[in-house]
């Protein structure tokens, strides 16, 4: 599978496919998509880049450990179930912000940063399994 | 419609049941892939099949203006899919790791934990 | 909650608690001395009750009740009358000098704050079995108390003796505290309420409801399992095995006196019927005498104690069997009196044990000099124990005799009863006060002296204890004897104690009779030891053995079932789980005669078509292939006909993920099967694919037609529609699939992606798992290399 155009075409697609995966996230809650299915095509991505550069590439790339990754995203979910508790409201009640950036509003919300924790975990975990088996792979 | 699918889903499960029976580890590995398809699929008929509507609100409407398809058990399965997914590679690492370790891909012959001819048990205290 | 009143009492229930995580951490730096500070517990739990006795005693009954669970009406409940209050400080009161006792006894022990923290945690549980109203709570305690006994007995768990003694009693005072949860499940049936102070107010509902033969059955069984009565009895003189603190505590005063605790508790609505006032003098009358008489072989000074609180019990439970007003008298007299001077005698017999290095009483003597202090506990613990005037044992005695002359059925049967018993025990208190110290000296192991004040202090304060309360009988019959007797027999009972009996009646020549034979049987000790022994040799078996055998043919019942059970064999286990699954799925079809009729066939379109043959081809070649290659992209037809089929019902985001997943699944099988050798295709016997094909079958198509039938009801999308108004309403999502993962049931979703992580953190623990031999990976990810570029 190492060809020269996969190898050259491969880091692109990657990115491609990330930011992809974000936009799926973050139009999950209106329209198809979100945390489940941006993260998994954030892991592929990791994997075609790691098939086509080795898995040192990849770990390179994402600087932080997989499972650190998926760590951060499940306290970041856990976190965001607590801000309805400080406004006497039950844990998960759902909290909008509306903010204006150079006149576009855009919608901050507890079940977004949810959905953030949802994705970041499951990049980070599967990452982490793919990437390991990967590595024995190129032993 | 489901009446058709309840019988694609019991061919899938009889397939899935079948490759579990097996003594091979790959084909015991590959019935659980099967099965965890057949258990969503099952959800899915379960909560009545609705052709080509997502259950996605319109933009100018606060509330769905047509029969969608029913959103819970899609609901339910996705988040099922993640899952089965993740356990699927658990096994599999753990058929590869046996596999590694005992060097036999029978389960038959995979006996630590209970080994044959087994001492009997102390009968003081 | 207050500090002070009858609130408070849920503070000092949950003192012990916090004594007990205390315990460990507070021996480490004060080592043995720690004893003095935790003794403050016990202590101020003892004020605090001492504080409510006035109001108890003028008749006052308290109850208090903390919500535990409001959803569920559930309620953290206390009970308080004369009964429990006695108990209540006799556990505080008799539990401080126990504390202090250990810190001396264990000295130096290495384990010393894990016993500290097992004592407080029985103390805890002890006074929530006497405190509580309500019966599961009762339960609850009770059944606590068994599980740190059993953590007390086997303390030295590194002796077989205890370690079987601590199974002996956690298996049959935790089989009665199952009769007893049945017991009192049944009460709530009969009476229709689980507190106490509902129940003790129900009349004779309980006595006149059909369950009663049930109920009292139940309630019996628990109360003589935990109070060591025949035939129960061989538990507690082989609890003799923990250390001496723990038979001083457990032993004497507290956890075995929880069973007559219950049946002095009950006596007002379970007691004076026919049942109550033969089934329980009888095993009482029995245990009473057979304690005494076994009593009477032994030589250990703690053995004869253990036997002599197994006869002392079967009195109580004989006296509170009768349920007249003046044995009743007796019975909480003598409960009282026992405690004092058995918790004490106990205490003696450790320090002898501790300070001589033997509890053979045969090698002990003329310890008079060398412990005077101990001795003169020992006397007057030992007076009181065979009821010689002016202690609280004399009254007790004279009580006990009065009762059981006058009311017992079977005239003046019952009283000769006590008078053996009593009598024996007269001797055996002899033996154990007295032998050891009277007499020329004799040579022990160790060169005995006086302990330290941490352990006589228990001993000479319980036995002044006992003989002030004999001494000022008046003060102690009207605030502590008076309010307990109320309480058992559920009226109010006035009379005062006198030291001095006010006219001769029969008691007190029975009394008489009781010393004169007494003195007699003691100076025989010798003699009836020989005698006992030699007709317990030619009986031969008894329940103690009975209990060995049965724990044996326990073991080798559940190593029969294993063995037959668990083969070893995944595939009979796999092939049972699914033999089951289809009796499951058949059996309510063929029963009910509900089969699915096929009446919702709708045709499909032709593209819906394509991909359910896709799906099934895609079946097919998984099951049929011949190498690994097919059989991996086979897997991914069948998936991806599946992902379409949901984006052909209207599921784009199930649809989205399938790919993905089956996507990554292909990949990361390709990854692990290219490096193994496996054998894609099993070779099964042809009666065995026959057979496996079969079942596989039956089970699927079971499967399909519970899908038909299920899709034949009405559906019911109250659910679905409730998501489907409100997805936008309040949670501001248009996508409701998105809208219920991440708000409406956001709480499952934390759950699985903590899943997902897990499974995660697991495989690379399984990864990094080296076969024998090879070195394991290094757990950070290696250092990042600069490429050129970068730098």
């Amino acid at each position: 599978m190492n060809t020269v155009i996969f190898r050259t075409i491969a880091p692109y697609l990657s990115a491609l496919m990330i930011l992809f995966s974000i936009f799926v996230l973050l139009r999950g809650h209106n329209e198809p998509g979100g945390g489940f299915i941006g993260g998994l095509i954030a892991v592929s991505a990791f994997a075609i880049y790691g098939i086509a550069c080795g898995v040192a590439a990849v770990r390179r790339a994402i600087t932080f450990h997989p499972l650190s990754i998926a760590a951060a995203g499940l306290v970041l979910s856990a976190l965001s179930v607590m801000p309805s508790i400080f406004l006497a409201q039950p844990a998960m009640t759902s909290q909008w912000l509306q903010i204006h950036v150079f006149g576009t509003p855009v919608d901050l919300s507890t079940p977004m940063f949810f959905d953030i924790g949802v994705y970041l975990v499951v990049v980070g975990a599967i990452t982490s399994i793919a990437l390991a088996l990967e590595e024995r792979e190129q032993k | 419609m489901e009446t058709i699918f309840a019988l694609l889903i019991g061919l899938i499960f009889s397939a899935a049941l079948y490759l579990m029976m097996s003594n091979k580890l790959v084909r015991v590995l590959l019935g659980i892939a099967i099965l965890g398809n057949a258990v969503n699929l099952l959800i899915f008929s379960a909560g009545r099949l609705t052709r080509e509507v997502p259950p996605v609100i319109p933009v100018d409407s606060y509330i769905p203006l047509e029969v969608t398809a029913n959103p819970l058990p899609q609901a339910l399965i996705l988040t099922a899919i993640v899952i089965s997914f993740s356990f699927f590679a658990f096994f599999l690492v753990l058929g590869y790791r046996a596999f590694q370790d005992l060097g036999t891909d029978d389960v038959v012959e995979m006996r630590i934990a209970e080994p044959k001819g087994e001492a009997e048990p102390p009968l003081g205290y | 909650m207050p500090l002070t009143g009858v609130e408070a009492t849920f503070w000092a229930m949950l003192a012990p608690f916090v004594a007990a995580a205390l315990g460990p951490v507070l021996t480490q730096r004060l080592k043995h001395n720690a004893a003095w500070v935790l003794a403050v517990f016990p202590a101020l739990i003892f004020l605090h009750f001492l504080t409510l006795v006035p109001g108890v005693s003028s008749g006052e009954v308290y109850t208090a009740a903390l919500e535990w669970v409001p959803t569920y009406g559930v309620t953290f409940s206390i009970y308080l009358d004369g009964l429990s209050t006695l108990f209540a400080l006799l556990i505080s009161g008799i539990g401080t000098f126990i504390i202090l006792y250990a810190g001396g006894y264990l000295k130096g022990h290495p384990q010393q704050g894990r016993f500290f923290s097992f004592l407080f945690l029985f103390m805890g549980a002890m006074l929530g079995v006497v405190l509580a109203n309500n019966l599961i709570t009762l339960f609850i305690f009770w059944e606590l108390t068994s599980i740190t006994s059993f953590l007390l007995i086997g303390f030295d768990h590194l002796r077989a003796a205890s370690r079987r003694s601590a199974i002996q009693a956690l298996v049959v005072t935790g089989a009665g505290g199952m009769a007893l949860l049945a017991g009192f499940l049944l009460i709530g049936l009969a009476s229709g309420s689980m507190e106490m102070n509902e129940i003790l107010t129900s009349g004779d509902v309980l006595r006149d409801s059909p369950l009663y033969v049930a109920i009292f059955t139940l309630i019996a069984l628990g109360a003589f399992t935990k109070s060591a009565q025949f035939p129960f009895h061989f538990w507690l003189p082989n609890a003799m095995e923990a250390p001496t603190p723990v038979s001083a505590y457990l032993h004497s005063a507290t956890m075995v006196k929880a069973g007559v605790y219950l049946l002095m508790r009950m006596n007002p609505v379970l007691g004076d019927t026919a049942l109550w006032t033969t089934v329980l003098p009888i095993f009482g009358g029995i245990t009473l005498i057979v304690g005494a008489v076994l009593g009477a072989r032994q030589k250990d000074l703690k053995l004869m104690l253990a036997y002599t609180t197994v006869a002392s019990l079967g009195l109580l439970v004989m006296l509170t069997g009768t349920s007249a007003e003046l044995a009743i008298k007796g019975a909480v007299l003598y409960l009282f009196g026992h405690s004092l001077f058995k918790g004490a005698l106990f205490m003696v017999a450790g320090t002898i044990d501790h300070e001589a290095g033997t509890r053979d009483v045969t090698k002990l003597g003329g310890l008079r000099q060398a412990m005077p202090i101990t001795f003169a506990a020992a006397c007057l613990a030992a007076l009181s124990m065979a009821g010689l005037p002016p202690f609280i044992g004399f009254i007790a005695k004279e009580m006990l005799y009065d009762g059981a002359w006058q009311v017992l059925g079977f005239g003046p049967g019952w009283a000769l009863i006590a008078l053996v018993g009593n009598a024996l025990m007269f001797a055996l208190a002899g033996a154990v006060a007295l032998k050891p110290f009277i007499g020329p000296k004799v040579e022990t192991p160790k060169h005995a002296h006086e302990g330290p004040v941490l352990l006589y202090a228990g001993p000479v304060f319980l036995s002044v204890t006992g003989l002030l309360a004999g001494v000022f009988a008046a003060f102690t019959g009207d605030l502590f004897i008076n309010p307990m007797i109320s309480a058992v027999t559920g009226e109010s009972y006035t009379y005062g104690l006198y030291l001095i009996p006010k006219h001769i009646n029969a008691a007190l020549f029975l009394s008489l009779i009781t010393i004169a034979l007494g003195s007699f049987l003691f100076t025989k000790l010798d003699l009836i030891r020989a005698q006992v022994d030699k007709l317990v040799k030619a009986i031969g078996w008894g329940p103690d053995k009975g209990f060995d055998q049965l724990i044996t043919l326990v073991v080798k019942f559940a190593t029969l079932v294993t063995r037959t059970v668990q083969t070893g064999s995944m595939v009979s286990y796999v092939r049972a789980t699914f033999i089951v699954l289809a009796v499951f799925l058949y059996v309510p079809m063929f029963a009910t005669g509900t089969f699915p009729t096929f009446s919702a066939i709708q045709n499909l379109t032709f593209y819906e078509w394509t991909f359910v043959i896709i799906a099934v081809i895609g079946l097919g070649a998984v099951l049929f292939a011949v190498n690994r290659l097919i059989a991996i992209v086979s897997l991914g037809i069948l998936g991806f006909a599946v992902a379409i089929i949901y984006l052909l019902y209207g599921a784009p985001d199930l649809s989205f993920t399938q790919f993905m997943v089956e996507t990554l699944s292909v990949v990361i099988l390709a990854l692990v099967m290219t490096k193994l050798d496996l054998q894609p295709r099993d070779f099964r016997l042809v009666k065995d694919r026959v057979f496996d094909g079969v079942l596989a079958t039956i089970v699927g198509f079971g499967l399909a037609f519970l899908l038909i039938s299920i899709v034949e009801l009405p559906f019911n999308a109250s659910l679905s529609e409730f998501y489907a108004q409100y997805s936008r309403v309040i949670a501001h999502g248009r996508n409701i699939v998105n809208v219920i993962i991440v708000d409406f049931r956001g709480l499952d979703t934390l759950g699985e992606i903590t899943v997902v992580l897990v499974t995660g953190l697991a495989i690379l623990a399984l990864i990094r798992v080296r076969p024998k031999g090879e070195k394991a990976e290094p757990l950070v990810a290696p250092e990042p290399v600069r490429n050129e570029e970068g730098a």
